[in-house]
């Protein structure tokens, strides 16, 4: 299926910063109507890669040559890369969300007369486009009417418009759910089949083999390996990520359990804007000291809205009761929350975790303020020594704790959230998503934490998309779906089928 | 594979790190990345050329002590306005009625001491008060009912001069308390001007050897004792000649000025200013509530008592350059303070702050109040006509900031 000469190749591309080898000397090809996956732990050079396949980095700034169709291209900037038919689609949406679907589409590019809009044309074409893919959306719908995973499709649409011959598609997948997945691979495999070549990265392995045809391995810059998917199995792929054998990245642990610290009984969320719309419907649970509870569920079943219920953070109207060890407490801001010895990894850390263009330290101290640094005047010294000890304790690599939090890698960030709520001196602590888009090592670290808290006695409440993460972590697992429970499984019994079938709401199951 | 096991279990090999990372983290001093530190040195320099390009243009008037000692006092109001619009602005908000609120406790304080016949204290902490008042009604309107602050200090800057103007019949009142006019005309003479340098000096090389010694504990390099003399020895030369110019302003036959009253209030403030921002909680919440409002919420910051506060601060220094003002002028009229908003946001936006919320620093902003005062002053010496004055102001804000972008983009 494979044919003779690559449409794409990149030879030797090498491209340095200030101080740092980002690409050695990698070598990349891709056939017409293949999906190649570029994996790679996080500053592996993957998006460098990319950025010079789309452009971003015009020629002349990085070493090694980059030919379509054997003719050698010197892309000055973006336009050139696009015109030349690359069309990348980065992991934030570059959409305009006031805008309707099909004015996103053609943005730019809008069919006119004399610079007059035809907005027929426009929205009769966008919708060609839309239908070409099987897409129920309607053009004139405003963008921001859709769910992430419907504006990933849109982002397609846009890119097939201009005609797009290669297509980077950068963790397509981290934001939509699995019916949505379903339909993105749907489409990408329709393209294969139209000639279109696709380069694919993420770090979902069980997606990379079943949409790839070719897998390469990046590590530090260099291309380790590449070759057919089907000659791969996951655990190589891992090993050459990372440069070692992975045994098995859940460090299973049995947490030795306590009495129960924290208990919530009935809460129910309401959604602030659709009034009588429950978020979360009568959900109780309760943690042990030192254990581990798992939520899991799809996209969309409450799991974010019920810990944000509880942290006193949500907008929606909130009922029900907490107690913790065995008082009834009221909470009705994150202050409170926090005063009680409530800690939240928030979900999504750079639009809720992280305050990007301050300094490390500034971020992991600002949670607990006055408890480290002092009650209105800071003490510097006070507050770098917690970092430091901090940014250790969790090996945060950085060259001082007044490194700009915004220029560290995803896993490197997350691990500043978490000691920013360590900082705080939890005894119940909330982890939402802890290791979304981050990289095989930075994540087996996290689990590391996560297992050293239980042991030192946290009550734990874990939420994650990614099942084998529940399932490999908590002690207890909970179901959520359209924001009631519908399943509680002990580690023993917990299976993956299982927790699938209540978060589809297949099936009811109480511990 | 048992060689590559090991190198993993072990700490030093860190996965490469990202290209921005080395980039940015390169540390000069302790605080401040480098970059921030290369930009106040380029402003630094920015200052020190017009101050000289305005000296030899004007044949040597410019930095005279006279027309020096005059250029800080006109610094002083802006000055005062920047360092609390610049706290505004880290949070992400703005305001636009800071002129119409110092035209309106000038005007307070006038009428009492003058219609109402009250004594100097009651009458400036009448001004005071209600520019306090202002900026809480301001905070509470956006911190509480959620009205963006671009809209309601729009509105305070018509109603308040609205205010005043009612208020005041249109006349234009005469300030009588000496003791008020002092506030904006004296001078503290030159033995005060020797003691605060004599503590300047001193607060700046004990705050070297500290920041040296805090570098030593944690295990960062201190600074060699090159760099460290050059750290103390130009803010000191700056601060005694400062001082010195002060001081040889001849204001009679024999009678030295030393520093202005306003100057003094102004450094006071800016001081305060610094120590608020960098080196306390509430300075700190503004900060990331500007950075990231989502992420400062989630950690437990209140941000709608810091907005009503920031806002009230704003009012308190509104109403302090307010009584500045009236004292310089010796009067109070109902148009005193137009288009001050505009100094003090321009002063800001010099210095290096982002109208998008935290970043920015009271340093910038007083450097940019001096730039922009430097540039009337200078440009007034130099009979440039009024009309052009306005054009090239407005030319080198915008400029000054183009010249930010680009640097950033590059950074």
């Amino acid at each position: 299926m494979l044919t003779p000469q690559p449409f794409l190749e990149m030879k030797d591309i090498t491209k340095t910063f200030p101080g740092v080898r980002a690409l050695d000397g990698v070598t990349f090809d891709l056939h017409q109507g293949e999906v190649h996956a570029l994996v790679g732990e996080n500053g592996a050079g993957k998006s460098t890669l990319m950025k010079i396949l789309g452009g971003v980095y015009p020629y002349a700034g990085y070493g090694g040559a980059i030919f379509i169709e054997g003719n050698e291209q010197h892309f000055g900037g973006v336009r050139e890369a696009e015109k030349a038919g690359i069309a990348v689609i980065y992991q934030e949406l570059s959409l305009v969300r006031e805008m309707s679907v099909g004015e996103n589409i053609f943005l730019g590019r809008e069919p006119n007369k004399f610079g007059v809009i035809r907005w027929d044309e426009l929205y009769r074409r966008a919708g060609e486009l839309l239908a070409d893919l099987h897409l129920q959306i309607d053009p004139h719908m405003p963008l921001r009417s859709l769910g992430i995973g419907q504006q990933q499709l849109v982002e397609i649409a846009k890119a097939l418009s201009q005609n797009a011959r290669i297509l980077v598609l950068d963790e397509p997948t981290a934001a939509l759910t699995d019916s949505e997945v379903e339909t993105l691979f749907v489409i990408l495999r329709k393209l294969r089949a139209r000639g279109v070549g696709m380069i694919y990265i993420s770090h979902k392995l069980n997606e990379v083999f079943r949409i790839s045809d070719r897998i390469t391995v990046l590590r530090d810059g260099k291309t380790v390996d590449t070759n057919v998917t089907a000659n791969w199995t996951e655990s190589q792929v891992i090993a050459r990520m990372v440069g070692r054998e992975v045994g098995d990245i859940f460090p299973q642990m049995d947490h030795a359990q306590g009495d129960i610290v924290f208990q919530v009984r009935d809460i129910s969320v309401e959604d602030p804007v659709v009034a009588g719309k429950k978020l979360v419907d009568n959900v109780s649970f309760s943690v042990r000291r030192g254990e581990v509870v798992g939520i899991a569920g799809l996209m969309g079943a409450g799991r974010s809205d019920l810990l944000m219920a509880i942290f006193g953070a949500h907008p929606g109207r909130v009922s029900g009761e907490v107690e913790l060890e065995g008082r009834r407490v009221h909470i009705t801001n994150p202050a409170e929350a926090i005063k009680h010895g409530i800690g939240f990894v928030t979900e999504d850390r750079k639009r809720f975790g992280l305050v990007l263009d301050q300094t490390i330290l500034n971020n992991m101290t600002l949670a607990s303020l006055p408890r480290i640094s002092g009650r209105f005047i800071t003490s510097i010294d006070a507050e770098s020594a917690a970092g430091e000890r901090a940014m250790k304790d969790l090996r945060v690599k950085a060259n001082s704790v007044f490194t700009i939090a915004g220029t560290l890698s995803g896993g490197n960030q997350q691990k500043i959230v978490l000691a920013k709520w360590l900082l705080t001196n939890p005894r119940v602590l909330f982890l939402d998503e802890p290791t979304r888009g981050i990289d095989v090592g930075a994540k087996q670290e996290i689990y590391g934490q996560i297992n050293q808290l239980a042991k030192a006695g946290l009550a734990i409440v874990l939420v994650s998309s990614e099942l084998p993460e529940v399932l490999g972590m908590a002690d207890r697992v909970l179901v959520l779906h359209e924001g009631k429970v519908t399943g509680e499984f002990s580690r023993q019994t917990a299976t993956p089928e299982k927790v699938m079938a209540c978060a589809t709401g297949q099936a009811q199951r109480a511990a | 594979m048992t060689e590559s096991t090991n190198k993993a279990e072990s700490n030093d090999p860190a996965p490469l790190p990202e290209a921005s990372e080395i980039a940015a983290v390169t540390t000069i001093g302790k605080f401040k990345i480098s970059t921030d530190v290369l930009r106040a040195y380029t402003m630094v320099f920015a200052l020190v050329a017009i101050w000289l390009y305005f000296h030899y243009s004007t044949g040597q008037i410019f930095l005279d002590p006279r027309n020096f000692s005059n250029l800080m006092r006109q610094t002083a109001v802006t000055g005062v306005l920047a360092v609390g619009m610049l706290m505004v602005i880290i949070t992400g908000q703005i305001d636009l009625s800071v002129g119409s609120v110092v035209g309106l406790a000038g005007g307070i304080a006038a009428i009492a001491q003058g219609w109402l016949g009250w004594g100097l204290v009651p009458s400036l902490a009448a001004g005071i008060a209600v520019a306090v008042a202002i900026g809480a009604i301001h905070g509470s309107l956006t911190a509480y009912l959620n009205i963006p602050a671009f809209i309601v200090t729009l509105g305070g800057l018509l109603a308040w001069r609205g205010v005043i103007l009612g208020l005041s019949r249109g006349e234009t009142i005469p300030i009588r308390l000496p003791a008020f006019k002092s506030i904006g005309q004296d001078y503290v003479g030159p033995m005060v001007g020797w003691v605060i340098a004599a503590i300047a000096v001193g607060a700046i090389i004990w705050l070297s050897l500290a920041r040296s010694r805090a570098r030593r504990r944690h295990g960062l390099e201190a600074a060699s004792l090159g760099p460290m003399l050059l750290k103390i020895l130009g803010p000191s030369i700056a601060v005694v000649g400062f001082i010195y110019m002060m001081n040889s302003y001849e204001i009679a036959p024999g009678r030295y000025a030393g520093i202005p009253v306003p100057v003094i209030i102004f450094l006071a403030i800016a001081l305060a200013g610094a120590f608020l921002t960098q080196n306390t909680t509430f300075g700190r919440y503004l900060y990331a509530i500007g950075g990231n409002p989502d992420a400062a919420r989630l950690s437990g910051i209140n941000i709608r008592r810091h907005l009503l506060a920031v806002f009230c601060v704003m009012g308190a220094l509104s109403g302090i350059a307010a009584l500045i003002y009236t004292a310089r002028v010796g009067s109070a009229s109902p148009d005193a303070g137009q288009l001050l908003e505009l100094d003090a946001i321009a002063a800001c936006v010099i210095g290096g702050t982002s109208l998008m919320g935290g970043r920015g620093t009271v340093f910038g902003a007083i450097l940019g109040a001096l730039i922009m005062a430097s540039l009337d002053n200078g440009m007034s010496l130099k009979n440039v006509e009024p009309y052009m004055q306005n054009i090239i102001k407005g030319a080198i804000l915008v400029a000054a900031v183009g010249l930010d972008m680009a640097g950033r983009k590059r950074g």
